[in-house]
C-alpha cells in the first residue's frame, strides 16, 4: 500500500494543548472575580467587557483583514477576546464607550498587531492600552464608584449601557457620586497630608477589615481563579509566587517600620489589582520572561514596582505600569538567566561547538 | 535498590504498548523475495560481494566493510540473488540505497557454523572482531555499530547498563524479548560484560513491564554481577543520557559519551543478537519488530527477517484498518514515516506504527509562539525551544551555536506540549542541517582559499625562480662578453705581435 508521499516529521501525535483551550480557560478562570466585582461594585464592569470585548475583536478582525491573514481562525485564538475583558477589568465600572474604544483599539491595533500580532509584541496590550487611557483621560480614568453597600443609588444593567453610550446618568444620580478615590489613593493622599492611617481607616467607610469593601472580595475571588489555572497547569507558578512574595515582603519591611504610615503587607495583597495582576497580567507569556529563573526575576520585579508607583507614584494602581516596566527588562532578564544545560559544567554553557 | 534521580523536564505519555503484548511473538516465514539494503546504519555502507545469479546461503556475508564505523551485510535466508538495484530505504531521507534482492529457496541452508570454545577465553578485541563480522548494531533503533560500543578505549569500565526502558509510546519488542527469551539477553550480557571487561552489568526496565522485571529477575538472582532495576516511566528516559543520569545520578557530558563517566550502554535486544552471533553463529539476520497502532488489525510483535517487506508483516498483524493514513518506521515520538510498505525491514526497524487520523494532527494548526515555556519544562536537556525555534527561522545559526543547539536530542517532548502546534522539532533538524552545510562551505572555501594562497606563492616562486634563471644567465652572458674581449684582446695582442714580427722580418 503506498501512502502520502509527502514527508511527515516527528512527534506524530495527536494535539494535547491549544492556544484557543489556554485562553478559554484563562477567561472562565476570571469569571469568579467578575461576578464578584458585579456584586460589589454593579453592572458597569459589564458593560465594560461586552463593549472591550466587541472593539477587540473588531479591531483585530479589521486589521488581519488588512494583512491578508486568516480572519476567522485568528480570532479563535482568543487573545483579542482576553485582551479586550483585562483591559475592562482595569477600567473605573462606568467608562464611556468611546473611552474604552481608544484603549482597545490601541491595545489591539498598535500595541500588538503593528508588531507583528500575538505572539510578537513585547508590551502587554492591555495594559499598553490602560496607560494609554490613563495619561490620556486622566478624569474619565479616575472616577471609581463606590462599592454598592456605600451608595446612595445604583445603575441598573440597561442604565449602566445607557451611561456608557450616550453619558446619560438616570436620574438621581450625579457624576460626583461615581467619582471616587480608591482606598489606595486616599490612604496615600492622607497620609501625605500628614494623618496617620488608623485614623484615615476610621474616617474612610471605604476601608474595610482587610482592605477596601469589595476590592478584598474580588481579590480573594481572582486568587482563587488564579489557583485553579496553577492547579491545572495551565500558567507558571513562577511569577505570580515571586510577585506575590516580592510585594509581602517590601510591605511588610515598610509597615514594619512605620505601621502609621505604611499599609499593611495584607492589604496590598488584596487592595486594587494585586491578584488580577499576579495571575492574569504578569503572566502573559509572550511579553514576560521565559526562563524559569527569569520569570522570579520577573515576578519580583513586578511585586517591587507595584509596591513603590503605589506608595509613591501618583496613580491609583501601579500594576500596569510595573508590569509594562518589566516587559521592557524581560529580554535583558532571559539573555542572563539561561539554564544551565545538562552535560555542562559551567553556567555559560559555553563549550568550543564540534557537530 | 537505590532511589532512581531524576533528568530535568520529560513527558508521562499514554503507553499504548498493552495493544501488542497481548500475544507471544510470531516467527514470520521466509518472504517471496528479500531485499537487504547495503546501507543500514551510520557510518559507511557495505560494498556488495555478490553477483546477480550467485546462489548464496543463509547467513553468508553478501556485503563487506573496510571503513571502520561499519559492519558487514548478510543473507537472511539461502537463495539467489535476483538483482542489486536502488530501492527506496528505511530512512528519514527517503532516498533510495542499493538493495540486495534475494529469491529464497525455501530450504533456509546454514553456511558453514563452526562452534566457537569458551568466549570466557577469548581476548576481547577478537570479540569485538566477531561481534563486527557479525553484523551486529544496536537494535534500539539507532543502529550504531556495536563493537564499536563494546570497545573500552583506556577506560574500566565501571558499568554496562542494558537498556529495555522502551520509553517510546506502542513500542513493546524488548518488551516482549525480555518477557520470553531473557536467558538471551542474560548470555548476551555476559558476552558485553568480558568485551568491555566491565564490573557489573545494570538492565533497567521501565516499571511499567512488570512481567519483563520477574522473567529477568528469576534468572538474576543467582547472578552476584548483574542487578534488575526498575526505573520510573518518563519519556525519554531510554534516552543514553537520560538513562545514565536516572541510574547514577551523573550527567554524561555535552558532546561526550557515557564511556566518559566509564559506563557503556547497549540496549538489550542488542544483548541478545551479540548471544546469538557467538554462542550460535548466527549473524544479525532477523530481529522482532512491533507491529502496532490503531491502523492495524491485530498489533502484535513478529520476528522477521531483516528485508521481509513491511507489507508482510502488515498482512501477519491482521492487514490494515479502513481509516490508515501514515505508516512509521519507529514509534509517534522519533519515528520516520514512509511512504510505501514494500520498505523492507532493517536492522533499526523496532516498529512499524500504523497511525489513524486521529492519532496525529493532520491539517496545518500552526499558530504563533506565544513563549508560554511549556518546552522549556519539559526539555530533557535544559534547552531554551522556543529561543531556539526564533533562531532557526530566522537563519541565525551563530545565535543556535550559542544557545547548544547540538545538544537537542531530538525527543519531540516540546513539540508535543506546544499550544502553537509549531513542529519544532524540525525546525531543530533544519536548524542543525543549515549549520553542517555552513561547515562543509567553510570547509570547502578554506580549502580553495589554500589552493589559491597555493598557487598564487607557486607562480610567484615560479617567476622569482625564472627571474633569478634569467638573471644567472645574464650574467653568464656578460661573463662570456668580457671573456670574449679577452680573447678578442689577446688575438689582437698576438695579431700585433705577429704583425711586429712580420715587420721585424720585413725589415
Amino acid at each position: 500500500m503506498e501512502f502520502s508521499q509527502q514527508q511527515h516529521y516527528s512527534p506524530h501525535t495527536p494535539a494535547q494543548a491549544s492556544v484557543s483551550r489556554l485562553m478559554l480557560n484563562v477567561m472562565l478562570a476570571l469569571i469568579p472575580g467578575i461576578v464578584v466585582y458585579i456584586i460589589y461594585f454593579g453592572w458597569g464592569v459589564l458593560v465594560n467587557i461586552v463593549l472591550a470585548s466587541f472593539f477587540a475583536l473588531l479591531a483585530e478582525g479589521l486589521v488581519l483583514a488588512i494583512r491578508q491573514r486568516p480572519v476567522y481562525t485568528t480570532l479563535l485564538d482568543g487573545s483579542a477576546l482576553l485582551t479586550g475583558i483585562l483591559l475592562a477589568l482595569a477600567l473605573p465600572s462606568h467608562t464611556a464607550w468611546w473611552v474604552i474604544a481608544v484603549g482597545v483599539i490601541f491595545a489591539i491595533i498598535i500595541a500588538k498587531q503593528l508588531y507583528g500580532g500575538l505572539g510578537l509584541n513585547p508590551f502587554n496590550p492591555a495594559m499598553t492600552g490602560y496607560v494609554v487611557l490613563l495619561i490620556s483621560f486622566p478624569l474619565e480614568m479616575t472616577r471609581w464608584n463606590p462599592p454598592l453597600e456605600l451608595a446612595e443609588q445604583s445603575m441598573s444593567l440597561l442604565e449602566a449601557f445607557r451611561y456608557s453610550l450616550s453619558g446619560h446618568l438616570p436620574a438621581g444620580l450625579d457624576l460626583d457620586m461615581i467619582s471616587l478615590a480608591t482606598p489606595i489613593d486616599i490612604a496615600r493622599e492622607r497620609v501625605d497630608m500628614g494623618m496617620n492611617l488608623s485614623a484615615i481607616r476610621s474616617e474612610y467607610s471605604i476601608f474595610s477589615n482587610l482592605s477596601g469593601i469589595g476590592t478584598e472580595w474580588i481579590n480573594v475571588a481572582f486568587l482563587a481563579g488564579g489557583l485553579w489555572l496553577l492547579f491545572r497547569r495551565l500558567i507558571d507558578w513562577r511569577i505570580p509566587a515571586s510577585l506575590l512574595l516580592a510585594m509581602l515582603t517590601i510591605s511588610g519591611i515598610f509597615w514594619l517600620i512605620n505601621p502609621e504610615q505604611y499599609l499593611s503587607p495584607l492589604f496590598h495583597l488584596f487592595a486594587g489589582a494585586t491578584m488580577l495582576g499576579a495571575f492574569f497580567i504578569a503572566t502573559d507569556p509572550v511579553t514576560a520572561s521565559t526562563t524559569p529563573v527569569g520569570r522570579l526575576i520577573f515576578g519580583a520585579g513586578c511585586g517591587l514596582l507595584i509596591y513603590i508607583i503605589r506608595s509613591w507614584g501618583g496613580y491609583p494602581d501601579g500594576v500596569a505600569f510595573a508590569v509594562l516596566l518589566m516587559n521592557l527588562s524581560a529580554p535583558l532578564i532571559d539573555h542572563f538567566s539561561q539554564p544551565r544545560i545538562t552535560g555542562y559544567k559551567n553556567p555559560n554553557n559555553q563549550k568550543e561547538h564540534k557537530p | 535498590m537505590a532511589r532512581p534521580h531524576t533528568f530535568p523536564g520529560g513527558l508521562k505519555l499514554e503507553g499504548h504498548k498493552d495493544i501488542s503484548t497481548g500475544q507471544p511473538i510470531l516467527k514470520a516465514g521466509i518472504p517471496e523475495r528479500l531485499f537487504v539494503p547495503l546501507n543500514q546504519h551510520i557510518g559507511s555502507p557495505a560494498e556488495c560481494v555478490v553477483e546477480k545469479g550467485e546462489h548464496v546461503l543463509k547467513g553468508q556475508m553478501i556485503g563487506s566493510v573496510t571503513d571502520y564505523v561499519a559492519v558487514p551485510v548478510h543473507a537472511p535466508s539461502s537463495g539467489t540473488v535476483i538483482d542489486i538495484q536502488k530501492f527506496p530505504a528505511a530512512h528519514a531521507s527517503g532516498l533510495p540505497n542499493d538493495v540486495v534482492i534475494i529469491e529464497p529457496d525455501g530450504k533456509d541452508e546454514w553456511r558453514e557454523r563452526k562452534p566457537l570454545p569458551d568466549i570466557t577465553e577469548l581476548d576481547p578485541s577478537e570479540l569485538r572482531n566477531m561481534i563486527r563480522c557479525a553484523g551486529i548494531v544496536g537494535l534500539g533503533g539507532a543502529a550504531f555499530p556495536t563493537f564499536i560500543k563494546l570497545n573500552p578505549v583506556g577506560h574500566k569500565i565501571s558499568t554496562l547498563i542494558l537498556n529495555g526502558a522502551e520509553c517510546e509510546p506502542y513500542i513493546s519488542c524488548d518488551d516482549m524479548l525480555m518477557r520470553e527469551r531473557p536467558h538471551e539477553i542474560i548470555d548476551g550480557a555476559k558476552i558485553m560484560r568480558h568485551a568491555l571487561n566491565a564490573g557489573k552489568v545494570i538492565i533497567a526496565i521501565e516499571e511499567n513491564k512488570p512481567e519483563a522485571i520477574d522473567s529477568l529477575q528469576a534468572l538474576a538472582d543467582d547472578l552476584d554481577w548483574l542487578d534488575i532495576q526498575s526505573i520510573p516511566v518518563i519519556y525519554p528516559t531510554g534516552g543514553e543520557k537520560q538513562l545514565v543520569k536516572v541510574l547514577t545520578g551523573k550527567d554524561v557530558p555535552s558532546q561526550g559519551l557515557p564511556l566518559d563517566l566509564d559506563l557503556v550502554v547497549n540496549n538489550v535486544a542488542t544483548a541478545a543478537a551479540v548471544h546469538l552471533a557467538l554462542d550460535h553463529q548466527q549473524p544479525l539476520i532477523s530481529r522482532i519488530i512491533t507491529v502496532t497502532g490503531s491502523g492495524v488489525r491485530s498489533p502484535r510483535n513478529i520476528e522477521a527477517l531483516i528485508g521481509t517487506p513491511m507489507s508482510d508483516l502488515i498482512d501477519l498483524a491482521g492487514g490494515y484498518t479502513e481509516n490508515a493514513d501514515r505508516l512509521i518506521m519507529g514509534g509517534p515520538m522519533m519515528g520516520i514515516t514512509l511512504k510505501t510498505d514494500a520498505t523492507p525491514v532493517v536492522k533499526a526497524s523496532n516498529c512499524l506504527l500504523v497511525q489513524t487520523p486521529a492519532d496525529h494532527i493532520t491539517e496545518a494548526t500552526t499558530r504563533p509562539c506565544i513563549r508560554c515555556g511549556e518546552c522549556v519544562k519539559v526539555c530533557p536537556v535544559k534547552l531554551l525551544p522556543q529561543q531556539l525555534y526564533w533562531f532557526s527561522q530566522s537563519k541565525n545559526l551563530e545565535e543556535l551555536q550559542t544557545h547548544n543547539l547540538f545538544d537537542c536530542i531530538e525527543c519531540g517532548c516540546c513539540s508535543v506540549v506546544c499550544p502553537s502546534h509549531i513542529p519544532l522539532v524540525q525546525y531543530f533538524r533544519y536548524g542543525k542541517s543549515e549549520i553542517w552545510k555552513k561547515e562543509q562551505e567553510t570547509i570547502k572555501s578554506d580549502r580553495a582559499r589554500e589552493r589559491t594562497e597555493a598557487r598564487i606563492k607557486r607562480l610567484e616562486r615560479v617567476k622569482a625562480e625564472k627571474k633569478a634563471l634569467h638573471a644567472a644567465r645574464a650574467k653568464k652572458t656578460a661573463a662570456g662578453n668580457d671573456r670574449k674581449k679577452e680573447i678578442e684582446a689577446a688575438v689582437a695582442r698576438a695579431k700585433a705581435k705577429k704583425t711586429e714580427g712580420t715587420e721585424n722580418l720585413d725589415t
